[in-house]
């Protein structure tokens, strides 16, 4: 009874294998964009957490030199003769065979406790690491290394990705160098040890992980990945839902037939549950191999992202992990039972006699009402949720909501706007183009929700982004406007520079602060010489008065400026007073933006904070001029100072955009591949509905409408829906950027993004979106075209 | 002479080669004239009805409406011609299931460029459509839908009006009530009739019958 039962079942398949096709592309797409981004992350957090467990990276402070990228082993001995507790790392690049392996040497006598994979393994003991110049390595590379070095070489599987781990005279020999690439500065310092200016002047410090906040910044750069990833699955899960409900609806008169022969209802669901389970298993098969060429091809971007940004190294090369393989078939699994669902629960309520006639289009649009009351729930919700919630989950409940509310709001939307163009219809062909369009919308509303998410996530990420890329270019114009910032040794130099360069006719603005607490928070209070070039590229977000007149009233000492962190944690604004210090209040003149940096900072002039702060003295200095290039060779030559010491501010900032320009490389291309999904979708759709859709439109043919004429009517059918599902898109997709400005990321970070527009975006988007509908129409409309009319004709068959 | 056909033939490809349905028929109709074509299932009576409707493609033979030659359109002529000159009501109405009775019913005659919203009301109520006019076809009765369709080819003013078992798929009473409506109402217009039935009754109240056996006139 199983065999004939499964075979019956399997027949609809081989009976439909567009159908098939759908499901399993469907489900394959989104595991594949699900688990491709998860490989990206998984293999990104294993690469630097790695790092940081057997190298100490992120964990300790580091010496690195201030120019170049070598530390000479000069400055190493005179540390540690002078009492430094430092440690050298060297690292490089090593060829075996055809890998490219990163060795990195330490010396495990000075390295701070837990670094260095000798301490957990079994494999070598210290002794033999250090007498016998044992290599550590990643098992990928192990072998290709065993093969090339003389070396005993240890697989740890601890280690990153494509790194090999010695000691640090094996790593000298093996890389042909006699430096060093920087040292590791144990926790415990002793006191009164002289000053690293005056031990190793080419070196400077390197702030750990902890003390930069860098985890925080790693997580929102995953937690957008993931975000995605959820997104493109949501997408693809709607091509399943639409591929299972009509394949369901289509059996009923076969699953009616089957309860009648005396299959009984608990195992026609064990059967179908396998049916589906197993074409589940094999879209995750396919859908996690796709994800691991997906992964493979953004892992370069993702790499160079992380590595410019926070300095973590990322291998280059995919590791494929068996949890990632198993996770994989899991949310395959997952998305077919998601997707499922409510048709196994349709047949489980479905009586024996049912009517297996019922049309799977008209079926669906019978639960319009529920349809739209559940969407009008879901956007009151997010609105309340947006209104009255607080944190970070309250926020992305919201946009959960929003999301599928507006989803399921769609296709009622759609009836309405093309119900009104119906109603201002001039010509019998409009008129029907138009109703006919509105009896396709329930076939066709799974991809046009798909459509609408992807457009939306496209709209709201990429405003998001935008606006990100502006606020931040502003912010670094606000924060590096002098073309050169000088770090000197002491006070001493640092008068000596700020008389050179006034002597030179550059503009000199010391930097000095005190760390403080204010309003009882932690704060930096800055002492600011007020200068044109701060009125004219710093931009305040809430300010009382001009520009002009609160960088008066700063340089009077009648007022300071905080930064937006500081407004939003102690709920200070303009006109509110400040208290600076016991005897000390000043009014608020101005909020600034202070976008990545988590502390609170207070501005105030330079004459009240050498009052008020009288130990201070400044040793940084921005120095505005008309001639950088002159000016840097100048303080080199003729007063002495190291390279490291003087920054190009320019090129500071280009670079700082480049790595930002890098960081949405790959959020770009995962829009790309959402919006093709969408695109695959509506084709999907349009193909498993052309079936239906010749007795539909063989009257239209019989009355005088040309097979070609209904052809390009379906393309503009599929062109008209687009554009309208387009026309929801963008106040969705702007309602999505604002949320995530301006809830999400002041929830996350404490600062609130200022939110840009940007209509050529979104002009191009609604280009590419019509085009991935045009593309999809394309071929349903030919075949129609093409239709002969004897296939027409059968629709008004009675005989020959 | 509205319609001459001649010599007219038609095969359809089987499993073992073209499978002949038509097989040289010749017939005449003049406006006004009411024709019936019976015959056994499978005989060419819907072919014949396709074929001059321009519907489909004859093999050979000749087929002309009103003097002009129909045989050898393209497929926008065929469709012109479909739009204009003939009217085909179906039996399985073939209503369009996204436009109310109203639109439906103005359906063709706006596609012509013929639409008289005052014909279409007389149409609609001496077929008994009135109360129904803004409904959608799935609400609507078989019969109902029947009258629909002849409504809809009537508004038209189609020269010739082509019916394949137009009451097939009614109940008798039904049935004899909507052909009396069609009849009346192709007779005020002057349009000549050629209808597919199997029913000697129906077939008894056309002006002339003929008998199609394998593909050949009897």
């Amino acid at each position: 009874m199983t065999r004939a039962g499964l075979s019956a079942l399997w027949s609809f398949w081989r009976r439909n294998p567009l159908q098939l096709f759908t499901l399993v592309a469907g489900l394959a797409l989104a595991t594949a964009l699900w688990s491709g981004v998860q490989a990206l992350n998984a293999q990104a957090r294993a690469s630097y957490d790695a790092a940081a467990a057997v190298l100490g990276e992120g964990r300790y402070d580091q010496l690195i030199p201030a120019a170049g990228e070598t530390v000479a082993q000069d400055s190493y001995l005179a540390l540690r003769r002078a009492g430094w507790q430092v440690s050298p790392v060297l690292e490089g690049p090593l060829q075996a065979r055809q890998a490219r392996v990163r060795l990195v040497g330490i010396d495990p006598l000075t390295a701070p406790g837990g670094v260095g994979p000798m301490t957990r393994s079994e494999a070598a003991t210290l002794p033999a690491f250090l007498s016998e110049g044992v290599v550590f390595a990643h098992p990928g590379i192990a072998e290709a290394l065993a093969g090339t070095l003389s070396q005993r070489v240890v697989a740890d599987p601890g280690l990153a990705p494509d790194t090999a781990i010695t000691d640090i005279g094996v790593a000298q020999r093996l890389l042909g160098r006699d430096d060093l690439s920087r040292l590791i500065l144990a926790e415990d310092q002793p006191i009164g040890r002289p000053d690293l200016s005056d031990v190793a002047p080419g070196l400077i410090r390197r702030a750990s992980q902890q003390a930069s906040d860098i985890g925080q910044l790693t997580d929102s750069f995953h937690l957008n990945l993931t975000a995605f990833g959820l997104l493109s699955f949501a997408v693809g899960i709607f091509i399943v839902h639409g591929a299972i409900g009509l394949a369901f609806e289509q059996r009923r008169a076969m699953i009616r037939t089957l309860r009648t022969l005396g299959l009984s209802l608990r195992r026609l669901m064990v059967l179908m549950g396998l049916e589906l389970a197993l074409i589940a298993l094999v879209a995750g098969g396919i859908g996690v191999a796709l994800g691991y060429v997906l992964a493979a091809g953004l892992l370069p971007d993702v790499a160079a992202t992380l590595e410019g940004l926070y300095g973590a190294q990322v291998a280059g090369g995919l590791q494929l992990d068996p949890v990632w393989w198993l996770s994989g078939l899991g949310i395959a699994l997952l998305g077919a039972v998601l997707a499922g669902a409510g048709a196994f629960w349709k047949i489980i309520r479905m009586p024996v006699l049912a009517t297996g006639a019922r049309a799977w289009a008209v079926a669906t649009g019978r639960g319009r009402g529920c349809q739209g009351a559940a969407a009008l729930a879901l956007l009151g919700l997010a609105g309340l949720g947006t209104l009255l919630g607080g944190g970070l989950i309250a926020g992305f409940a919201s946009l959960a909501c929003l999301l599928l509310g507006a989803a399921l709001a769609l296709p009622l939307v759609l009836d309405r706007l093309l119900a009104l163009g119906e109603a201002f219809a001039r010509g019998v062909r409009t008129e029907w183009f138009l109703a006919d369009t509105r009896q396709q919308l329930p076939g066709l509303s799974l991809a046009l929700m798909a459509l609408l998410l992807a457009m939306a996530a496209n709209i709201g990420v990429s405003t998001m982004v935008s606006s990100f890329r502006m606020t931040f270019t502003g912010f670094l114009d606000q924060r590096l406007f002098a073309e050169l910032y000088v770090e000197a040794e002491d006070t001493t130099q640092g008068a000596a520079v700020a008389d050179f360069v006034q002597d030179r006719g550059a503009t000199v603005l010391p930097i000095q602060w005190v760390d403080t607490h204010i309003a009882g928070q932690a704060a930096e209070v800055y002492g600011t010489r007020v200068a044109p070039a701060y009125v004219e590229n710093w931009r305040f977000i809430a300010q009382d008065g001009t520009d002009s007149a609160v960088w008066d009233r700063v340089a009077d000492g009648a007022a300071a400026i905080i930064n937006e962190q500081l407004a939003r944690r102690a709920d200070l604004w303009p006109g509110d007073p400040l208290p600076l210090a016991a005897d000390r209040t000043l009014p608020i003149a101005g909020v600034v933006g202070d976008y990545g940096n988590p502390i609170g900072q207070v501005v105030i002039g330079e004459g009240l904070f050498e009052r008020l702060f009288p130990a201070a003295a400044p040793e940084r200095f921005g120095l505005v001029t008309d001639t950088p290039a002159a000016l840097r060779a100048a303080l080199q030559d003729d007063l002495g100072l190291a390279a490291g010491q003087i920054t190009d501010q320019a090129a500071l900032k280009q670079f700082s955009l480049g790595v930002f320009e890098r960081t949405f490389t790959v959020t770009a291309a995962l829009n790309v591949l959402t919006l093709a999904v969408a695109g695959f979708a509506i084709l999907m759709s349009l193909l498993t509905l052309a079936a239906m859709r010749v007795p539909q439109l063989a009257p239209a043919w019989a009355l005088g409408l040309t097979r070609a004429s209904l052809g390009r009517l379906e393309v503009l059918r599929a062109l008209v829906l687009a554009a309208l599902t387009g026309l929801v898109a963008l106040p969705l997709g702007l309602a999505l950027a604002w949320l995530l400005l301006a809830v999400i990321n002041v929830e996350a970070f404490g600062w609130r993004l200022p939110m840009f527009l940007f209509p050529g975006d979104y002009a191009v988007l609604g280009g590419f979106a019509l085009l991935a509908a045009l593309l999809a129409a394309l071929w349903p409309a030919w075949r129609l075209a093409r239709t002969p009319p004897s296939e027409l004709l059968k629709v008004f068959a009675n005989d020959a | 002479m509205l319609l001459r056909v001649e010599n007219l033939s038609k095969a359809y490809p089987g499993p073992e080669g073209p499978v002949p349905v038509l097989r040289g028929v010749g017939l005449q109709l003049r406006a006004g004239e009411t024709l019936a074509l019976r015959g056994e299932s499978g005989s060419g009576k819907s072919t014949l009805l396709h074929l001059v409707g321009g519907l489909d493609r004859a093999d050979a033979g000749r087929i002309a409406i009103d003097g002009q030659d129909v045989t050898g359109l393209d497929d926008p002529g065929r469709a012109a011609l479909r739009r204009g000159t003939v009217g085909v009501i179906f039996q399985q109405f073939n209503l369009i299931p996204s436009l109310n009775v109203r639109a439906n019913i103005a359906f063709q005659a706006r596609l012509a460029g013929r639409h008289d919203a005052a014909r279409a009301a007389r149409l609609a109520d001496a077929l008994g459509l009135t109360a129904q006019l803004d409904k959608y076809p799935e609400q609507l009765s078989g019969g109902q839908q029947q009258r629909v369709a002849i409504a809809r080819t009537l508004a038209a003013r189609p020269a010739l009006v082509l019916a394949d078992e137009p009451t097939g798929n009614l109940d008798e009473a039904t049935a004899a009530a909507v052909m009396d409506q069609m009849l009346a109402l192709v007779a005020e217009t002057g349009a000549g009739l050629m209808m597919v039935t199997h029913s000697p009754d129906l077939a008894g109240r056309l002006g002339r019958q003929l008998h199609l056996r394998q593909g050949r006139l009897a």
